[in-house]
């Protein structure tokens, strides 16, 4: 490669970079469902520390959030519990509801969060949690 | 006998052989009734303009089963009747372009319902309960919900598609027992006419893929019959195609005048066939029809042009405020929102 083609892959690089979204991990985190999607659709947490989840369901419809492995999903997929409740990673949200969970990820990777309600995964209800090491900003459990 | 001079047209927009092709695994977001079965699809319609009054006809196919199931129609404005629509009229608009071939008065009071939502209008035709509403699309949603059904995951955005330029629904809700009580057969159509004062033509379109995946296909036949060759938006050769466009026959017009309740068809008309072809993830607009004679139809009307979606926080207010302009789009209201009675998952 020349020296011209290496700048311009450096700066290539550097432009990419510069306008790749940030995802510094955050133990706060506020969701909102609007027209069946779940804004931001990918969120990044520190691990093992107690995460603050928001959700605000801004839709006439019914919606659920859960978060967890691919195991988990899959029940909900043919699940038959109306309505979720009792457990951090499991939230039915009714029309126009706002509710707030704590979830601790002690894995590090990526875990999907779903709405199971008939049709709205197919819809693309879906996103991810992006589980990185904590750097020592956060208290753990 | 034609009105030359007129801005009045006639419109007739007939949409026929309405299929998507839906995977088994999103049955879900189809037409489910509380048996789960789909048992209510909506076939044909028919919308006419003339003399500035809007004439719809629609039906839906009973298609087996029991308990209640349902759609939602955005209308352009609010109906002066809504009543058992002609046996054939669906039938012999459809045989024309084939290759080869209870009443209300409009100044009735406006009843509350609990969501919020005005219920305009409300009447049974045959095994059909069909309530005119008023609202914005959380109105709609929210009484629809009241009622017991559960919308599908895209109904918040397609019904916020109209409201925002209409605030008007007809929801028609087919009683399945009631229907096999009377001795309806599967393929059995009900027939509804609905009569609506408005000035200018519009055909839903957008709304037909509701219910569906995106990846899903719309197919259907959009007929429309004016008192002179309309100007149509968008018609662009892949997804709505022009099929036919030449003046309608006497003995078409003859025959439509001859049905039930049809007596305002025009002497004379110009016959439009469109055909939807399309995936639900690119119909994403409705067809405007000039009829004023300015051959200029509204991008607006189309759905293409409209506001910038506000945001979230600002939705609920916006859709709700009177000082929102009212467009009244004469032509085809169709199937908006399906349904089925929740614990049917």
């Amino acid at each position: 490669m020349t020296p011209r083609r290496w700048i311009g892959a450096l700066l290539l690089t550097v432009l990419v970079g510069g306008c790749a979204p940030t995802r510094a991990p955050t133990d706060q985190v506020t969701i909102t469902f609007h027209f069946s999607h779940f804004t931001p659709d990918r969120v990044t947490v520190p691990a093992g520390v107690p995460v603050s989840f928001t959700l605000e369901n801004d839709d006439p419809i019914a919606h659920e959030w859960i978060v967890g492995p691919p195991a988990l999903h899959q029940v909900h997929r043919t699940g038959t519990e109306a309505w979720h409740a009792g457990r951090p990673n499991e939230v039915s949200l009714a029309p126009f509801s706002t509710r707030a969970t704590t979830v601790v990820f002690d894995q590090l990777g990526e875990i999907d969060y779903i709405c199971h309600l008939p049709g709205h995964e197919e819809y693309g209800m879906k996103g991810t949690v992006t589980v990185v090491p904590n750097d020592g900003r956060f208290a753990t459990r | 006998m034609r009105h030359v001079g007129t801005l009045v047209a006639t419109a007739i927009a007939l949409i026929t052989s309405f299929a998507a092709t839906v995977a088994p695994t999103l049955a879900c977001a189809g037409l489910i009734g509380s048996n789960g079965a789909v048992n209510l699809g909506r076939t044909t319609t028919l919308a006419a303009y003339h003399d500035g009054v809007e004439h719809y006809v629609t039906a839906f196919e009973f298609l087996g089963g029991g308990g209640q199931f349902g759609t939602l129609i955005p209308l352009p404005g609010i109906p002066s009747s809504v009543e058992k629509g002609g046996s054939w009229t669906l039938q012999r608009l459809a045989l024309e372009t084939a290759p080869r071939r209870r009443a209300f008065d409009a100044a009735l009071e406006a009843a509350p319902a609990a969501s919020g939502v005005q219920v305009l209008l409300e009447t049974r035709v045959d095994a059909l309960d069909l309530t005119v509403l008023k609202g914005g699309a959380r109105d709609v949603a929210a009484w629809a919900i009241d009622h017991g059904f559960s919308l599908s995951p895209d109904a918040p955005e397609v019904l916020d598609f109209y409201a925002r330029r209409s605030p008007i629904f007809l929801a028609a809700v087919f009683d399945g027992d009631a229907a096999a009580a009377r001795g309806q057969r599967v393929g059995d159509g009900t027939p509804v006419q609905i009569t609506i004062p408005t000035p200018n033509p519009w055909v839903p379109l957008r709304i037909l893929g509701l219910g569906k995946q995106p990846s899903d296909r719309v197919d259907a036949d959009v007929f429309l019959l004016t008192d002179d060759r309309p100007a149509l938006l968008p018609v662009d050769g892949s997804t709505l195609r022009l099929e036919h466009d030449a003046v309608a026959s006497q003995q078409l017009l003859d025959d439509l005048r001859s049905d039930e309740r049809m007596e305002w068809v025009p002497t004379s008309a110009w016959l439009t066939k469109l055909r939807v072809d399309s995936r639900v993830s690119d119909l994403t607009y409705d067809l405007a029809v000039d009829a004023t004679g300015q051959g200029s139809p509204s991008r607006h009307a189309a759905g293409l042009d409209l506001a910038p979606r506000p945001a979230p926080a600002l939705l609920e207010g916006l859709m709700d405020a009177p000082s929102l302009p009212l467009i009244f789009f004469a032509a085809a209201p169709a199937a908006l929102a399906i349904w089925r009675r929740r614990g049917a998952r």
